[in-house]
């Protein structure tokens, strides 16, 4: 884990860079943060845990499979890792 | 001396364009090499040779597009023979092996000599740019020279005809005609049965879930790898289920090559070969299987997975689809499918308790095998399913 996980901002970027790596055609910016990624973005479970895996890897973080739902929303997302921070 | 020809990368191609020649006149080649990178309907193939010897002529330009079975190139002689500057004296040539028949290679595309790395998007824009790859600096994986790379090269170009992440010269129409073609193909001529049966996931779902507690988030297994572990296994217990039909003739595939259908963003699919699924361990087929769905979107896939397939597995479960019965992939002779794992109330031993269950089918060839041997691979693939720590 490092300082950046405890940054919103920093942590809302890095959310968004691995969105964007996985679906460029998104227009991230248009993207509600209550919005299910899942669905929004037409990610399979593949995707989703590509992402999961890439957001801890840039914050160098691990987290339990069971937590991985708390990745459906950018807020969701967001709180949790700042809240493990 | 033989002919390297245009390979028909699926039963749906008629022609393929030239995007890049990795080899020149005078360089050695062997079999597994790439030695040219072809745009199809399904994106840009790193093709490879299957016969080893010494690149003759270059009879195709880059960038001319050209039916399958025309002659790309000449190869003479074998590796230990001279290059091409006297090609006559030579006698001997090297036996053309079908895709079939080769061994097994590496999913993970191997470096070719003197070439620079660069994913064949990248290639055909810098292609069309004109602008030399050696010169510039790669960020993808072992250096490779990414799309964004040459992108960044080329600051003019404009968002719209350089979007990063989707596939140059990518034509969806043309790729929805490919499909079409092939499974009109396969409508008319494969007399296909169907059978599906429902199996508990309960086991399956609490052996993966105690191993990836044990794992670190880069190393967890995706539930898909228990599924097409099994299938592969089950496979021995009916072989007739795996191969090719072609020219009225059934060719039994000694290895178990499963095409992974892989929906592509923006529409379309592929479905290319993780290879030897039977022999590969759960690890093995996870790192595989990320490589290849990877490559597959990023069009990056080689010619060998796109022919290799001997099965194919489609999983429809991730769009909360319950029942799939699929159309088979010309020449292939199945296709298992596999639908969402819902909780269902299931009787066991005179009780009902809600257990996680997934429906399984096959789509079978009735020119090859007959629904009593379709229902033994079914009933194999739930008994396998039953001990995931034995896959």
């Amino acid at each position: 884990m490092n300082d950046a996980s405890k940054n919103p901002t920093v942590v809302r970027e890095i959310l968004k860079r691995e969105l964007s790596n996985i679906a460029p055609e998104t227009d991230l910016d248009a993207l509600e943060s209550s919005a299910d990624l899942r669905e929004e973005l037409d990610l399979d479970s593949f995707d989703f845990v590509r992402f999961i895996t890439a957001v801890c890897a840039a914050l160098d973080m691990d987290v339990p499979e069971q937590d991985y739902m708390q990745f459906s929303t950018l807020a969701q997302a967001e709180q949790y890792l700042i809240g493990r921070a | 001396m033989t002919d390297f020809t245009m390979p028909a990368l699926g039963a749906d191609m008629e022609e393929g364009t030239l995007v890049e020649w990795m080899v020149k006149p005078g360089d050695k080649v062997k079999s597994g090499d790439v030695v040219a990178v072809i745009e199809t309907v399904k994106g840009a193939i790193e093709t490879e040779i299957f016969e080893e010897g010494t690149v003759g002529e270059l009879r195709v330009k880059v960038g001319e597009t050209v039916p399958v079975g025309t002659v790309l190139a000449t190869i003479i002689g074998t590796s230990a023979e001279k290059a091409p500057v006297e090609p006559a004296s030579k006698a001997t040539e090297a036996a053309p092996e079908s895709a079939a028949e080769t061994e097994y290679l590496p999913a993970a595309p191997a470096p070719v000599e003197g070439v620079v790395r660069a994913s064949p998007a990248a290639r055909k824009l810098a292609g069309d740019l004109g602008l030399a790859l050696a010169g510039i600096t790669g960020s993808g994986p072992g250096g490779a020279v990414t799309l964004a790379d040459v992108q960044a090269q080329a600051p003019t170009i404009s968002p719209q005809t350089a979007k990063p992440g989707t596939k140059r010269g990518f034509d969806p129409d043309a790729m929805r005609r490919g499909i079409a073609a092939a499974m009109a193909k396969s409508k008319r001529e494969i007399p296909h049965y169907y059978l599906s049966t429902r199996i508990d996931m309960t086991r399956a779902q609490q052996w993966l879930a105690e191993e990836n507690a044990r794992r670190r988030i880069g190393d967890r297994l995706l539930p898909l790898v228990l599924p097409l572990k099994a299938m592969a296994l089950a496979l021995h217990q009916v072989p007739e289920l795996n191969g090719f039909y072609i020219d009225d003739t059934f060719t039994q595939s000694e290895k178990v090559h499963v095409g992974v259908a892989i929906a592509l963003r923006g529409g379309g699919l592929v479905a290319p070969a993780l290879h030897d699924v039977a022999r590969k361990t759960l690890d093995e087929l996870m790192h595989d299987l990320n490589d290849l769905i990877t490559r597959a979107r990023t069009g990056m896939l080689r010619s060998s997975e796109m022919t290799d397939p001997t099965i194919t597995l489609s999983n429809m479960g991730e769009t909360g689809v319950e029942d799939i019965f699929g159309i088979i992939y010309p020449p292939q002779v199945a296709l298992v499918g596999l639908g969402k794992v819902l909780d269902r109330p299931w009787v066991e031993g005179g009780r009902i308790e809600p257990r996680p269950i997934m429906q399984v089918s096959l789509s079978a060839d009735h020119r090859v095998s007959d629904g009593h041997r379709g229902g033994i691979f079914l009933n194999a693939f739930d008994k396998l399913m039953q001990k995931p720590e034995a896959l």
